[in-house]
C-alpha cells in the first residue's frame, strides 16, 4: 500500500464526505424542527438534480449558476408538501408522517420515471472535469465544489437559525409549538416555511452532485440512506453534527475501500452506524430538538 | 374588555367547559378559581384560539375572537401565560423575552417593556444569558410572566402561576401580579389557591365542573357559605 494511495482515499473520502454531509443537512433539519422523518428527502434531491440538468442542458446554465433555481423550486415545493400533507396529520403518531413522506417519495421517483424516463444523464461542463493536482494526490473539482458549499450551507443554516428572528421563531416552534403559539407566531407559516427550507437544502444537494452523477428518477434514493446514517450519525437536529458525520461515513468509506475490497465498504459504514447507535443512541454529538447549544 | 357568553367547549364527546358566561372589564382584576379538572385551563385555551369552542362567543374589546388564530388573538392583546409555562427551554432567558415582544405592537414597545420587565423581575437580568429550562420553577414562573408582559398586553390572563412554588415564592408571586394591576393592565387570573386570588381581587368567578356556580365582587364571595367549605377548609 503506496503512501500516496492512503493519501489519495484519504481526500477523496473528505471530499465525500462534504457531499454526504450536504445530502444529510436537510434531512436532520427537517427532524430537528419537526421531528418528521422525511423518506422523500432523496427524492426531492433528485428533483433538484433535475432543474440543474435541464437548465444547463437547455440553456447551457452553469451548474452551480442553477443552484438559486433549485433553491427556490425546491422551497416551494417542500412548502406546499408541508402545508398540504405532513400539515393534515401534524397531530398524528409518528408512524403515519412516515409512510406518507415514503408515498410521497415513491410518487415523486415514479413521476420522473413517467416524465423524463429512466435514463441516466450525465453532463459535461467545460473546465470541471479536469483535476487539481496537489503533489500525488489529484483533487475531483465539482467535489472539492460540493464540500466547500457543505461547509456554506451548514454556516448559514447556523447564523439563521440562531440570528434572524425567523430562526428564532422557527426553533422556538420546535421547543414549544403552544408556546410559540402563545406569543404570536403563525406556527403553521413557520413549520411549512422550515420545511421549506429542509427541501431546498435536498434542493442544493442534489444540484451540487449533478456535475459528478448520473442524473435518473433513481438517483435521489442512492443517497437517501447514506443521508440517513450520517443524519443519525450526526445527532439528529445537528448540522455540525451532521457535517463531522459526514466525514467519517466518507472517509470511513474511502478507507475501506482501499483496505479491504470495495464489496466492504457498506459493511463497514453500517457496522460503525450500529455500533455508534448501540454505545451513544443519540448519536455522537447529541441531537433532538434544535437546542441552538451545537 | 372580555365577555364570554354560554360557552361549550369539549374533547371528543365529553364536554369539559359547559354554558360559562363571564366578563372582565377594563382595569379589573378578575379571578377565576376551581378544583383540579373543572375545565380551567381548558376554558383559558378556547379563549386564546389554541382549542375550538363547540357553541357560545367570546368578545373581545368588542369583536368577536371566537373563531381567531392564536397568533391573531395575541396581536389583539389578548395574552395568556399558560399553565406549565410554556417557555423555550433550550433558548435563553434573553431570547424568550425577545420572543414575547413577537407581534408588531409588542416590537414598537420592546424597549420600554423590557426595562418594566427587568424592573419588575430582577432575577431575569441576572439570568438573562441562562438557557431556560435550566432556571428554578419560580424562576421560570417569572419568566413566563415576563415573557407574557413583553407581548404588550391589553388583557394578561394568568394560569395557576402559584403552582408548585413554595409558600414564599407564593407570596412573591401575587405581589407582582399586584405590580402589574398597578401598571394599568387587566388582568384575569386563574388559581386554585382561592384565599389568595380572590384577597387580591376585584371580582371572582368559581367554577366546578364546567360550570360557574357562584360569582360577584371577590369580598363577598370570601364570605360566601359554600366557599368557605368547599375550598377554604372553614
Ligand atoms: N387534550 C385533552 N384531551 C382530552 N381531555 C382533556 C384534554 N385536556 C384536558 N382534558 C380533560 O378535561 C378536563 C378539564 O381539564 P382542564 O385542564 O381544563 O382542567 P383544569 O381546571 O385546568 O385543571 P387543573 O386545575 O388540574 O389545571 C379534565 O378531565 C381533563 O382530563
Ligand atoms: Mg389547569
Amino acid at each position: 500500500m503506496s503512501g500516496a494511495a492512503i493519501l489519495q482515499a484519504t481526500a477523496d473520502g473528505i471530499l465525500m464526505g462534504g457531499v454526504y454531509a450536504v445530502t444529510a443537512i436537510g434531512l436532520t433539519l427537517i427532524f430537528g424542527v419537526m421531528e418528521i422523518v422525511n423518506f422523500a428527502h432523496g427524492a426531492l434531491m433528485m428533483l433538484g438534480m433535475y432543474v440543474t440538468y435541464w437548465l444547463f442542458t437547455l440553456f447551457g446554465i452553469n451548474p452551480y449558476l442553477t443552484i438559486p433555481v433549485s433553491i427556490a423550486v425546491m422551497f416551494i415545493i417542500g412548502w406546499l408538501m408541508q402545508r398540504y400533507l405532513l400539515n393534515k396529520i401534524i397531530n398524528a403518531p409518528q408512524h403515519n408522517q412516515l409512510l406518507l413522506t415514503l408515498g410521497v417519495m415513491l410518487f415523486l421517483e415514479n413521476l420522473a420515471l413517467f416524465v423524463w424516463s429512466p435514463d441516466f444523464r450525465s453532463i459535461n461542463v467545460p473546465g470541471l472535469d479536469t483535476s487539481i493536482q496537489l503533489g500525488v494526490v489529484s483533487i475531483n473539482k465539482p467535489k472539492l465544489l460540493a464540500f466547500a458549499f457543505a461547509l456554506i450551507l451548514t454556516a448559514v443554516l447556523f447564523i439563521i437559525l440562531q440570528k434572524t428572528v425567523l430562526g428564532k421563531s422557527i426553533r422556538a416552534t420546535s421547543q414549544e409549538r403552544d408556546g410559540a403559539s402563545l406569543v404570536g407566531i403563525k406556527v403553521k407559516n413557520i413549520n411549512a416555511i422550515a420545511f421549506g427550507i429542509g427541501t431546498a437544502c435536498a434542493g442544493v444537494a442534489g444540484s451540487l452532485i449533478v456535475p459528478f452523477f448520473f442524473t435518473s428518477p433513481g438517483a435521489g434514493a442512492v443517497f437517501l440512506l447514506r443521508s440517513f446514517v450520517v443524519a443519525i450519525l450526526g445527532g439528529l437536529g445537528n448540522f455540525w453534527g451532521a457535517l463531522v458525520a459526514g466525514l467519517i461515513v466518507g472517509l470511513a468509506e474511502s478507507l475501506s475501500g482501499l483496505f479491504l475490497s470495495g464489496s466492504w465498504n457498506d459493511l463497514v459504514i453500517y457496522g460503525i452506524f450500529v455500533l455508534v447507535l448501540l454505545l451513544r443512541p443519540t448519536g455522537l454529538f447529541g441531537g433532538g430538538r434544535l437546542s441552538g447549544s451545537h | 374588555m372580555l365577555t364570554i357568553n354560554d360557552l361549550y367547549v369539549g374533547y371528543g364527546d365529553t364536554l369539559v367547559v359547559q354554558g360559562v358566561s363571564l366578563d372582565v372589564a377594563e382595569s379589573e382584576l378578575v379571578s377565576l378559581v376551581g378544583a383540579n379538572g373543572v375545565g380551567k385551563t381548558t376554558l383559558l385555551k378556547t379563549i386564546s384560539g389554541l382549542v375550538r369552542a363547540k357553541s357560545g362567543e367570546i368578545l373581545f374589546m368588542g369583536e368577536n375572537i371566537t373563531r381567531l388564530a392564536p397568533d391573531e388573538i395575541v396581536a389583539r392583546g389578548l395574552i395568556q401565560v399558560a399553565e406549565g409555562r410554556k417557555l423555550f427551554p433550550a433558548m435563553t432567558v434573553l431570547e424568550n423575552l425577545e420572543l414575547g415582544a413577537y407581534t408588531k405592537e409588542a416590537h414598537k414597545q420592546k424597549k420600554r417593556n423590557f426595562e418594566l420587565v427587568f424592573e419588575m423581575l430582577p432575577d431575569l437580568k441576572t439570568k438573562a444569558r441562562n438557557m431556560a429550562g435550566t432556571l428554578s420553577g419560580g424562576q421560570q414562573q417569572m419568566l413566563a410572566i415576563g415573557r407574557g408582559l413583553m407581548s404588550a398586553p391589553k388583557l394578561l390572563i394568568l394560569d395557576e402561576p402559584s403552582i408548585g412554588l413554595s409558600p414564599l415564592l407564593t407570596q412573591t408571586m401575587f405581589e407582582i401580579i399586584g405590580k402589574i394591576k398597578e401598571q394599568g393592565v387587566t388582568l384575569m387570573l386563574v388559581e386554585q389557591n382561592v384565599h389568595h386570588a380572590l384577597g387580591m381581587a376585584d371580582r371572582g368567578y368559581v367554577i366546578e365542573q364546567g360550570r360557574i356556580v357562584l360569582s360577584g365582587p371577590a369580598m363577598k364571595l370570601l364570605h360566601d357559605e359554600h366557599l368557605k367549605k368547599a375550598y377554604l377548609g372553614m
